[in-house]
């Protein structure tokens, strides 16, 4: 999705996790100031007797230490030291890339990135660089409870001076994570569980994919579907199952949550004049609600219809399997959405 | 501080339950019946046992990740916590929790937790409002050596000697921090030694012999409750599993283990002891580990008996009001 020359070589199917960690090897080969810091992004595996490390609770890092023994640095349990530590690298010459477990534990370390990082450029008249990436896993799906599961990059979205981006397949987040590095300011890079361990073409090679820019996933001329993460598997689910009623859907992929590609979604808007955003996160202060807007304010003469958003639901991730299905946002959600819009 | 015969008796059905109840839910996982993020204590159940035979239900115990010790420890029932894990109704948090979030607030359990260290000063607060509202109880901490990395451990033991909190910070070193050996990320040898930053009584124990904890906490906590301030309390042990159920354990020598659950395990340490003293009957433990064997399969059949919550219950009891 992210390379055109996909058509005229072999494809790829490699897992985003597996994408990740050619990008991360890529950046750490290229920039000896790209460092990697976190809980466990080694972990293990320095003993003589044939251990080997764990890289990290989801194995994404797992061989990085052995190539980039001075790159790769784990850290205690000590989110708060591992980002505050980030932003003082960041602004002093380096560019790290700090893994946050899972987005959830952002509480114990926001400060860092709410009234550091995101502000240092503005505060200090436009002197300071902040290339600080941090990588978190997000969203809900596998039962692991109120803390391990929110989707909060709605939190980081809405503060000034800091960047998210959140990929869907497995060659976005190779190019995202690549820009993402080499930005002068600060990136959130989300994980979402839902496409970590899902497999798509994923180029050979250096390439980036821009941030800001959104991606037309399916083209379609009845609604449009905007998703964003594991989301966007889902409407492209319903894309499919609609036209099978002879309803064309148009599938548009933010990949970047900030900047919001607002001409991508206005333009997609003035194609069908119907839209359904799906948003893993929950439905207040968000970001589904930002494209709802975004369609009302800038869009009004476009739209034949209310703009729908399938959302989590304003409660914490509950923990038994049928509460979470009735938690998340599904296919069957979107296609009820989009079935009252026509 | 000895504990008496009957205490012993209590301390064992406690550890083999806990034992148990965690050997059965890691033969659930493997056979696909349970999901989630489940995290072991085997190799811990002493500390659980000692510290708990101390308290009673007005004394708050904050648990961390790999909670289930604490929680059957502190008296919370393992049927709830069965049935919590395969997110039924009959769960003690009526499925919405989780391994990682099991609380039960009359038993003076204020839960597992999801994230690292946050127990830490949950505990502390416990304390203090036990301090302020005379009721006589502690609180009591149970963290890992990795949670001794965080700001809200420093910062809470710092605030509880400043008040003289009847506060129990009970460090479980198990010398694994997740994936990462302890020694790869802290630079004392210690965890106790961090209490002397803070003016606080600390004391190092034996985290695989329920005798030592038990003498130590015991002292601990009469001297809390004295209010005589908090102690920190390390206790040396192992974590016999991986990080969570399930971990394929490539980053762990397995000699290195070995001689940990060869020559270390708690249960056979107690065993050991009570029965060469003659404080209990080799007979006697037997049949407290076929109750226990009783109880956990009876949990696990009526856990997959009882119902799963309807789905419209999704946005119940987000608010106490409106």
């Amino acid at each position: 999705m992210a390379d055109q020359a996909s058509q005229t070589r072999e494809p790829r199917e490699i897992p985003t996790a597996f994408a990740i960690a050619e990008a991360l090897r890529i950046a750490m080969a290229s920039d000896p100031t790209v460092i990697l810091m976190g809980e466990d992004v080694a972990g293990g595996g320095r003993r003589p007797e044939g251990t080997d490390e764990m890289g990290g609770i989801m194995s994404v890092t797992r061989g990085l230490v052995g190539d980039f023994p001075s790159q790769v640095l784990d850290t205690p349990i000590s989110e708060m030291g591992i980002l505050g530590t980030a932003v003082g690298a960041a602004v002093t010459g380096m560019r790290p890339v700090v893994e946050l477990m899972f987005m959830d534990f952002i509480g114990t370390c926001l400060d860092p990135l709410l009234n550091q990082a995101s502000k240092f450029r503005y505060m200090f008249g436009g002197k300071a660089r902040i290339p600080l990436t941090v990588r978190t896993v997000t969203g809900a799906g596998m039962q692991a409870a109120a803390q391990h599961s929110q989707s909060l990059y709605w939190m980081t979205a809405g503060i000034p001076g800091l960047k998210t981006v959140i990929p869907s397949n497995a060659a976005d987040a190779k190019g995202l994570l690549l820009a993402a590095i080499r930005c002068d300011d600060p990136v959130v890079f989300c994980e979402p569980k839902g496409i970590l361990f899902l497999s798509t073409d994923v180029p050979e090679g250096d390439y980036e994919v821009p941030i800001g820019k959104a991606n037309i996933v399916r083209a379609g001329s009845d609604v449009s579907l905007v998703g964003m993460g594991a989301t966007v598997g889902m409407a492209l689910a319903a894309a499919a199952e609609l036209e099978r009623d002879g309803i064309s859907a148009e599938v548009l992929d933010l990949r970047s949550l900030a900047p919001l590609d607002e001409e991508a979604i206005l333009t997609t808007l003035a194609k069908t004049g119907r839209l359904v955003v799906v948003d893993e996160a929950t439905p207040r202060c968000g970001i589904a609600s930002d494209v709802a807007a975004l369609c009302v304010d800038k869009g009004f003469d476009l739209l034949n219809g209310p703009v729908r958003r399938v959302t989590a639901a304003m409660c914490p991730v509950p923990f038994t399997r049928v509460l979470e299905e009735a938690y998340m946002p599904s296919t069957a959600r979107i296609l009820e959405a989009v079935r009252g819009l026509l | 501080m000895q504990p008496t015969p009957e205490i012993l008796q209590v301390a064992y059905r406690t550890m083999r339950t806990i034992r148990s109840f965690e050997e059965k839910l890691i033969e659930l996982v493997n056979q696909g019946k349970l999901g989630g993020f489940l995290h072991a204590c085997i190799g811990q159940e002493a500390i659980a046992a000692a510290v708990c035979a101390h308290l009673k239900d007005n004394d708050h115990v904050a648990s961390t990740h790999r909670g289930h010790g604490h929680c059957i420890a502190k008296g919370v029932d393992v049927r709830g916590m069965m049935a919590e894990l395969f997110g039924r109704s009959t769960g003690t948090c009526r499925g919405r929790g989780g391994s990682m979030h099991i609380a039960d607030l009359e038993k003076g359990m204020l839960g597992a937790n999801g994230i690292v260290g946050a127990g830490i000063p949950l505990a502390t607060g416990a304390a203090l409002s036990a301090k302020l509202r005379k009721t006589g109880g502690v609180g009591v901490a149970m963290f890992g050596d990795g949670a001794s990395n965080q700001g809200a451990f420093h910062e809470s033991l710092n605030m509880a000697a400043n008040w003289k909190l009847p506060a129990l910070y009970v460090c479980e070193n198990n010398g694994w921090g997740e994936f990462t050996p302890t020694e790869f990320v802290v630079p004392v040898k210690d965890i106790a030694e961090r209490a002397r930053s803070y003016a606080m009584n600390a004391m190092i124990a034996d985290g695989m012999d329920f005798f030592d904890v038990y003498a130590k906490a015991g002292e601990a906590i009469a001297r809390a409750r004295r209010g005589e301030g908090p102690t920190l309390l390390e206790c040396k042990t192992y974590r016999f599993m991986g990080h969570y159920v399930g971990d394929p354990l490539v980053y762990r020598a397995k000699a290195d283990a070995d001689e940990w659950i060869n020559n270390r395990d708690p249960l056979k340490l107690f065993e050991t002891r009570v029965t060469s003293e003659g404080l209990l009957a080799a007979d006697n433990l037997r049949s407290i580990d076929e109750e226990v064997t009783e109880r956990i399969t009876e949990a696990v059949k009526s856990a997959q008996a009882a119902p799963f919550p309807d789905a419209g219950e999704l946005m119940q009891d987000v608010y106490a009001v409106g």
